[in-house]
């Protein structure tokens, strides 16, 4: 049975890469779960509550000795030795911007899997811990705000005065983004957002926060989820957003990154400069240069005008118990993906993007970079299902290309006026009709609530037994065979009529709201 | 109604008021059923809109004919015609079962193809006195009133065969089904440019008879699983056959009720093809899953687990939320009152439980409504697809009662599948899942649905109305 070996973090992290609950879930896939002394002891999880998990507490060495060792941090070069031959290593390894690291992993037999590198596609979703941690970190930078803010979040009018809400901007509607938006919200400040994308308005309205559009019209979607860099013309404009909102609000809260490139600079020297007394900056991206000039990565600046600039790059960690709590969960379910038939044994499938995306080293070979992954995420990729069916009538089954609906549409509308052309007095006439009563019909159909298109359809079925007009008309006829099919046709539509409309007022009468019923 | 009266006050111009009012009612009918509050009202309003334009036709036609002799065998089988055809109406919609509403509205559009036929076939006896242009036009719409009722006629009996399972339900595969289709309406053409040069009666009959063929053969090729975008289009063409009647008989509360219903199938028709992801033209040139043969289903999904009725029981009681998904199977075992009472039970312990409806469950649009609303489940516990599926992230517990393809979760995340892009109703993302299932056979789609090998879900095989029932008692 493969043992999976829990292993302490170096430094000052918090975090650990399975909790008590994760244990348990680990057993369920059958592995074996060995955690080092103290693990989890930063993030309030103590040895008793792994065992009582059904984990096995043991020292450091026994741990790292493990088939499949659990990581948060990437290694350094003593532990990547201390793993066994053969050993898995998985953990955030950030292998884009550690070339060094995916070197000296690939140096020893063993395999290496990023955590961090799993694709943006909805099924590894629940696996994508930059998302979990972003989420986390996004919360706690509002936290660290709050906590620098001489000032309340909310307003309130009081016996003492009346107090303004605490204005907040955040820069960027990732996963960060949205979560600071979201605390910051229901702390009860009023809260901005900017975002290149403009297709995030409707999230950012939806958790509270306001959209300010950069007006230059250009289309930011990309293809693999993440934002790209931006023109100059929208740069341009940015930037006097920012200039504009420094002097306004109280806090800013940045968190715009490119992946693989420094941090885009949003905030001048002048902004914050320009910012109020006691203001709050917080740069998230400080670890990668920075949105903010003056940040530092790791510090608490204040500049000469009172500004507090928080360049935390832990703040994941400062939240430790929630963060393993999830960071355990994207390891359970990449684990579960990893492990299909709950066996304890551990199968890397080189066919699976998923699996090909995260793996770093396999068997000391190197496999980084993976060959990239399109997130369709973008909508343009409709699949058309006609192509499922079978292709003996290439013109019918296909959806029609734009070029080829407009065609139609205009082949339509010439039909409609050549025959109108040349049609004698009563057509034109029945055409108009026809024409606004086919309007009036679609609006009106369009407006039918989803529950009632039965009864909709047994009371249109009533009323175009309508066509017993015309057969009343032709029964008075001196024929008597038209006599007799127009009377047949008369009981037909008769059914027809009497039919659908009781069975149409038998099935309304069923309907009935909530409660009616005790 | 003609032309040939004139002056203030008379028959025709009183007819033609009434027509006007009839119209306006027609269209407030239809709108009334946007809400369910105003639905009643609005069927008083088609009823008021059809007796006032019936008691103007009759009088009409009376009033032309007064004095004659046939106005009288006229009269005669007008009065039986009625009393026959409106207690067989009245019969029908009181003893039909509501998991039969399928059936009964394809029968009753067959009636109305049927009416237009025959309507039609009068213009061609009728052969009114009209200039050269006109009756050129006269003969047309003769053509085409015949041609499109009676491809509404076996459109909708084959329709109704199929979902009374007298007709087996799997698409006929004819050898250039395709071909067929196109080369009947090619051949109709040509008729048409013929009939309207050379009115012969035999023409008519053989126009009749290749549309009579084209219907059935257009809807014997459709599969049972696509019965309500071909009921809703045979809807449709009931009502385009009524408006082509109105073109021949110049009547323009024909051509605008035509149109209303026309549009209105049409409608419904595209909603049902957006609900399954497919363009109208691949559903009625049928043929959706020949191409998917089941070889998907080699792939191993692993087991699938079973659950006694008993532990559902017990979940059910102890979860916070219930969604139910129900599907065909459900109208098919007839177990929507069981259902109905477990909602009921349910929510009485406190248990928020609501119904999830896939646009295309069931083979009727809005089929499963009816059906819960029979049971009398409340109407604002049933919630569409698109308001639930947010929350089936945070339901403890879902039951999916007959659904397949609805549920399928190969939908959304295989892009592989033949039922991929079709939006469907989230279940998986539930807490726990039990599935009511006879067997672990694929859907309609023939789509292995993978939705029963996942950890969360559970299978309760059997009746799902038996099984319902267990779960009941077990409470």
């Amino acid at each position: 049975m493969t043992r999976i070996g829990i292993v302490a973090e170096l430094g000052r992290e918090t975090r650990v890469a399975a909790t008590p609950v994760t244990v348990k879930q680990l057993l369920g896939l059958g592995y074996e779960v060995v955690v080092e002394k103290g693990a989890g002891e930063a993030a309030s999880f103590r040895d008793e509550a792994y065992a009582e998990a059904g984990a096995l507490i043991v020292g450091a060495d026994e741990a790292w000795g493990s088939d499949l060792v659990l990581r948060i941090n990437p290694p350094s070069g003593e532990e990547i030795d201390r793993l066994a031959k053969g050993a898995t290593l998985i953990g955030s390894l950030n292998p884009g911007l550690r070339p060094d690291l995916v070197e000296a992993l690939a140096a020893r037999p063993i395999t290496a899997l990023a955590l961090d590198a799993v694709p943006r596609i909805s099924r590894a979703q629940s696996m994508d811990v930059l998302s979990s941690m972003a989420n986390i970190a996004g919360y706690r930078a509002v936290i660290e705000a709050a906590h620098e803010f001489g000032r309340f979040f909310t307003g309130q009018v009081t016996a003492a005065g009346k107090v303004p809400p605490a204005k907040v901007l955040v820069a960027g509607a990732g996963v960060a983004g949205l979560a600071a938006i979201g605390a910051a919200s229901s702390l009860g400040a009023i809260v901005r957002a900017t975002d290149p994308r403009p297709e995030v308005a409707d999230q950012v309205k939806s958790i509270g926060g306001t959209y300010l559009k950069v007006e230059v019209e250009e289309a930011m979607e990309s293809s693999d989820g993440y934002a790209k860099a931006t023109s100059e013309a929208y740069n341009r404009r940015a930037a006097e957003i920012y200039t504009e909102q420094a002097a306004d609000v109280d806090i800013i809260i940045t968190t715009a990154l490119i992946p693989g490139r420094p941090a885009p600079k949003l905030l001048t020297a002048d902004d914050v400069a320009a910012m109020k007394s006691g203001s709050v900056i917080v740069d998230m991206a400080a670890g990668q240069g920075g949105n903010v000039e003056g940040s530092v990565a790791g510090e608490r600046i204040v500049t000469d005008n009172g500004v507090v600039i928080l360049g935390y790059t832990d703040l994941p960690a400062r939240l430790p118990a929630q963060a393993s709590q999830l960071y355990g969960t994207n390891m359970v379910n990449l684990l579960k993906l990893l492990t299909p038939d709950k066996d304890g044994a551990l199968r890397i499938d080189f066919d699976d993007v998923v699996q090909r995306s995260v793996t770093v080293v396999r068997e000391g070979e190197k496999t980084w970079p993976p060959p990239p992954v399109q997130v369709s995420a973008a909508p343009t990729v409709k699949t058309d299902a006609g192509t499922a069916a079978e292709n003996t009538a290439p013109k019918k089954k296909q959806g029609l290309s734009p070029a080829g609906k407009a065609g139609l549409f205009a082949a339509g509308i010439a039909a409609l006026f050549g025959i109108n052309t040349v049609a004698p007095a009563p057509l034109p006439q029945h055409f108009t009709v026809l024409m606004l009563s086919v309007v009036v019909g679609f609006y009106v159909i369009g407006k039918v609530h989803h529950a009632l298109h039965t009864p909709l359809m047994s009371v249109t079925n009533a009323i175009s037994g309508i066509i017993v007009v015309g057969a009343l008309l032709q029964v008075t006829s001196e024929n008597i065979i038209m006599q007799v099919l127009a009377a047949v046709a008369v009981l037909l539509a008769s059914i027809n009529i009497f039919g659908g409309f009781a069975v149409t007022r038998r099935m309304l009468a069923m309907f009935s709201a909530g409660k009616a019923r005790s | 109604m003609t032309d040939t009266a004139s002056g203030p006050l008379t028959a025709d111009s009183i007819a033609g008021a009434a027509y006007i009012v009839a119209a306006l009612l027609f269209i407030l009918s239809l709108a009334g059923l946007s809400k369910h509050e105003k639905a009643r009202a609005g069927v008083i309003y088609g009823i008021t809109g059809m007796v006032i334009a019936l008691a103007a036709t009759i009088w009409l036609t009376l009033q032309d004919a007064w004095g004659t002799g046939h106005a009288l065998t006229g009269l005669g089988l007008l009065v039986a015609a009625v009393a026959v055809g409106g207690a067989i109406g009245l019969w029908r919609a009181r003893v039909v079962e509501m998991t039969g509403m399928p059936e009964l509205i394809a029968l009753l559009h067959s009636f109305v193809g049927l009416a237009a036929v025959l309507v039609g076939w009068n213009g061609h006896l009728e052969a009114p006195a009209l200039s050269a242009d006109l009756m050129a036009i006269h003969h047309a719409e003769v053509f085409i009133g015949v041609f499109i009722g009676a491809v509404t006629f076996t459109g909708s009996i084959v329709a109704f065969l199929k979902l009374s399972a007298r007709m087996k339900s799997s698409p006929l595969m004819l050898p250039g089904k395709n071909g067929i289709n196109i080369g009947a309406l090619a051949a109709f053409i040509a008729l048409t440019v013929w009939y309207v040069n050379d009115s012969q009666l035999w023409l008519l009959i053989v126009v009749t008879i290749l549309a009579l063929g084209l219907g059935w053969h257009l809807v014997a090729s459709i599969g049972g699983g696509d019965m309500p975008v071909v009921v809703s289009m045979l809807n449709s063409y009931s009502g385009w056959a009524a408006a082509a009647a109105g073109f021949l008989l110049n009547n323009d509360l024909l051509i605008i009720t035509g149109a209303l219903v026309g549009s209105s199938g049409a409608y419904l028709s595209y909603i049902m093809c957006k609900a399954m992801n497919r363009s109208f033209i691949s559903v009625i040139a049928g043929g959706f899953g020949i191409a998917a043969p089941a070889s998907k289903g080699d792939t191993d999904h692993g087991e699938h687990r079973e659950i006694t009725a008993e532990a559902t029981a017990e979940m059910l009681i102890n979860a916070s939320s219930v969604v139910i998904t129900p599907g065909y199977g459900m109208a098919v075992a007839q177990a929507q009152y069981p259902v109905a009472e477990l909602a009921h039970q349910l929510r009485e312990k406190g248990v928020n439980v609501r119904f999830g409806i896939h646009p295309v469950a069931g083979r009727l649009p809005g089929h499963m409504n009816v059906l819960l609303a029979e049971a009398k489940v409340p109407y604002d516990i049933v919630l569409e697809m698109d308001e639930i599926n947010d929350d089936l992230g945070d339901t403890s517990v879902v039951l999916v009662i007959g659904a397949n393809d609805t549920v399928n979760p190969a939908a959304a995340e295989d892009p592989g599948s033949p039922i991929a892009g079709m939006p469907v109703l989230k279940v998986w993302e539930a807490e726990n899942v039990v599935v009511f299932k006879r067997s672990m056979a694929a859907g309609y789609a023939g789509v292995q649905n993978p939705l029963f090998y996942r950890d969360n879900s559970q299978m309760l095989f059997g009746d799902a109305k038996t099984r319902v029932e267990e779960i009941l008692r077990a409470f």
